[in-house]
């Protein structure tokens, strides 16, 4: 059915308002994927701990992609670990977002040149929608990342594309 | 009038209606896209190996009913040592009679060999083993 998802092409005060409701429930509850990869993901635990506290924005680290909205992609990403990865995207129920926090998911970083086993930014096998720059991150900088990708779906809308 | 069991019949069916209601609601407005990565199963993102409906050793039944046992004693120790003394010497003979009961059933389990992974195979006493040799103990030892 799905009948809010992407039906109705004109933008009626209904639908805004429902746009709304649904964003806000969306930003304030996003749930990520309990996934750590490299030194970022101690950056990221940092983050959800007491100090920085993730969990005031609503982000909980869930166990399986099923219950999950958002994955961060914390660290360096092999090429043996790009399947995994385009896997574990694929489980997670639409809609789902993604954060690429630091230099190694967004671009290679330090492996650019030499790394012959690490993929070159994690957005050639899955699309990312907010990059966190740092070799690692702080926390404040991920905390940033999230509040942009909160803003990212503060304007999105239920509304068919129109071609 | 209502009845009692009225009462009870009409939250039994708001219950459901509820459910379907919500189910039914949300089946209508959310996404649905399913694919054949996001059907699998999941397994941390490898390739899933095999079924997902293993069998489980039979065995563990009988621990886990061992253990559900004393789960509900403690639990219903737990008023028992709250109201102790307020009833004094009768409340504890209660609770005694209660522990010995359960006592009894672990015994038994004891001896049948339950509480062991690898079974041991327990022969039945028979009277005229017993009768014709005093001196022999007749604990199994394998």
């Amino acid at each position: 059915m799905g009948l809010l998802d992407k039906e109705f092409s004109d933008g009626n005060i209904v639908i805004v308002k429902v746009d709304d409701l649904f964003n806000w429930a969306r930003l304030s509850s996003i749930w990520q994927l309990g996934f750590g990869l490299a030194c970022c993901a101690i950056e990221m635990m940092a983050t959800s701990a007491s100090h920085y506290d993730f969990d005031r924005f609503g982000v909980i680290p869930r166990n399986t992609p099923r219950q999950a909205d958002a994955i961060i992609i914390s660290g360096t990403v092999t090429l043996k670990m790009a399947t995994r990865i385009k896997r574990l995207y694929e489980q997670i129920p639409d809609p789902k977002y993604i954060i690429s926090m630091g230099s190694c998911s967004n671009c290679g970083g330090p492996y650019w040149e030499h790394g012959y086993h690490v993929l070159k930014g994690v957005d050639r096998v899955i699309p990312v929608d907010v990059y966190v720059p740092g070799c690692p991150p702080r926390p404040e900088a991920l905390l940033e990342g999230l509040l942009k990708l909160q803003e990212k779906i503060r304007n999105e809308s239920l509304r068919k594309k129109s071609a | 009038m209502l009845t009692e069991f009225g009462k009870i019949l009409i939250f039994i069916i708001l219950a459901i209606v509820f459910i379907i209601v919500t189910l039914f609601i949300s089946k209508l407005i959310r996404p649905n896209r399913p694919t054949y990565e996001k059907k699998k199963v999941y397994e941390c993102g490898e390739n899933p190996e095999g079924s997902p409906w293993v069998k489980f050793n039979i065995r563990f039944y009988v621990v886990a009913l061992i253990f559900l046992i004393f789960d509900v004693e403690v639990v219903l120790l737990f008023p028992w040592a709250l109201a102790y003394k307020d009833y004094g010497f009768y409340g504890f003979i209660v609770g005694l009679i209660f522990l010995v009961i359960l006592g009894l059933g672990m015994a038994y389990e004891w001896r049948k060999g339950d509480l062991e992974w690898a079974r041991p195979q327990i022969k039945p006493l028979k009277l005229d083993d017993i009768l014709n040799s005093k001196s022999e103990k007749h604990i199994n030892t394998n």
